[in-house]
């Protein structure tokens, strides 16, 4: 079993990370993966974020692996064929990597080669069902898998795009397909987060699976105003990037904001952790850690209120 | 056949947009075709609906799972049993259907075959397994 799905069967607190995009570098990954280490129980590999290519998350999971730590490997639908997507997850397996985090990614033309073929062969809640099948010894076709992969699956959803009151659906939906770790989208608005957890909680979601906001530690009100206007789904109220922007410090008034809304979300009944994405800032993210009190590395009974997740 | 699939997108096209995807799911998306979310999506709005609730890909089109939604729910003459499908797990698209009949595959069953994994892993998880 991998140390994020033992960790959190057992109801512990976990801090997973996501490292910035990683091209034919493998010093960035040491460089990142030191920053996060201290605090991180597991670090998201990405699957070519916002349509950008970068390395490919297989690639970048074994190195992270290599530095320490136990990767996360995401895997978008927007590029690959449902035969393309088991064959990573399979590939996943033979090196023994077993967290796969499925998402339905970012459309092509958020990206720099927006002319590009979009696939999306499979859906997300598809390629949670098929990655469960996987897990259960067979192809999607029902040829035999043997042995069947170890396999821990997550899946992401956002509590800030629209239809608000659908969302909590989706993500039992996604339980039902066999995700059980939740990493939300960035939410820069307490309510809506807030309203999706209750909701959850509510409707018996943390007890399917562990659910993970991201806190985003961004450097300044331009990047702020860069994520609302650019990343998709994402929105930054005005009165957030007014406040930084009248600091002189921008980027501490960002780790101030950051430790307000982390800590206000691990204190919601149902929360099993914190996604923290800092997009490779030294040491915000464990300043940030350290400031909430290390609660990957301190226990989760000070802080979360967490329910075991059966894994 | 092809006379019955001629007609059918004849009629469909110009009403829902149909893409003649060969499997369709209109009643269970509150009559909003997904095949015209530019992603495909058949289980869903993505994460990359805007505020205003238009499409993360093109910006002047309503997104077409929150259209489903609202309509899902609040469509007249709709059946109940129609509007609890929103929320099922549709399976991947069978692209050997494409550009054949919906009707006729309704009828001969053809599109309710899944491949033989997926059925065996949704089977397992009805029976809590």
């Amino acid at each position: 079993m991998s140390l994020l799905s033992d960790k959190l069967a057992r109801g512990e607190f976990v801090v997973t990370a996501e490292i910035p995009s990683i091209n034919a570098d493998r010093a960035a990954v040491e460089r990142a993966v030191d920053l996060y280490a201290p605090f991180a129980d597991a670090i998201n590999a990405t699957d070519n974020p916002a349509a950008h290519a970068h390395a490919s998350p297989l690639a970048v999971s074994l190195a992270i692996r290599d530095c320490g730590v136990e990767p996360i490997m995401q895997l978008v639908c927007r590029d690959r064929n449902r035969i393309a997507l088991q064959a990573e997850i399979v590939g996943a397996a033979l090196h023994g990597l077993e967290n796969v985090c499925c998402l339905t990614g970012d459309d092509v033309t958020a990206g720099d080669e927006p002319e590009a073929r979009r696939v999306f062969d499979l859906d997300s809640p598809q390629l949670i069902t098929v990655a469960r099948t996987l897990a259960e010894g067979r192809y999607l076709s029902g040829r035999k898998l043997d042995p069947a992969p170890q396999l821990f699956i997550g899946a992401v959803e956002n509590p800030g795009a629209p239809p608000f009151a659908y969302r909590v659906q989706r993500a039992l939906k996604k339980a039902r397909a066999g995700a059980r770790f939740l990493q939300l989208q960035i939410c820069f608005e307490p309510d809506r987060l807030r309203g999706f957890v209750d909701e959850g909680v509510r409707a018996g979601l943390d007890r399917q699976l562990a659910l993970l906001p991201s806190i985003c530690i961004p450097r300044s009100a331009k990047a702020l105003r860069f994520i609302d206007e650019r990343v998709p789904g994402v929105s930054v109220p005005a009165a957030l990037i007014a406040r930084v922007e009248a600091r002189d410090d921008q980027a501490q008034a960002c780790e101030d904001l950051a430790y307000e809304l982390a800590a206000e979300t691990i204190a919601l009944p149902g929360v099993a952790g914190l996604h923290i994405i800092s997009f490779g800032r030294d040491g915000a993210a464990a300043r940030l850690c350290e400031r909430l009190g290390n609660p990957s590395r301190t226990g989760k009974d000070d802080v979360g209120h967490g329910s075991p997740v059966e894994v | 056949m092809k006379l019955i699939a001629t007609i059918e997108h004849a009629v469909k096209g110009p009403i829902w947009g149909c893409q003649m995807c060969g499997q369709c799911v209109l009643h269970s998306t509150g009559m909003t075709c997904p095949m015209t979310c530019p992603k495909t999506l058949r289980n869903g709005p993505c994460g990359g609906v805007r505020p205003d609730g238009h499409c993360e890909v093109k910006p002047e089109m309503r997104c077409v799972w929150l259209k489903a939604y609202e309509r899902a729910e609040s469509l007249p003459l709709l059946p109940g049993r129609w509007r609890a499908e929103y929320d099922h797990l549709r399976p991947p698209v069978d692209n050997q259907l494409e550009g054949t009949s919906a009707v006729v595959n309704l009828l001969t069953k053809r599109d309710r075959k899944t491949p033989a994994g997926w059925q065996a892993t949704i089977d397992a998880g009805a029976r809590g397994a």
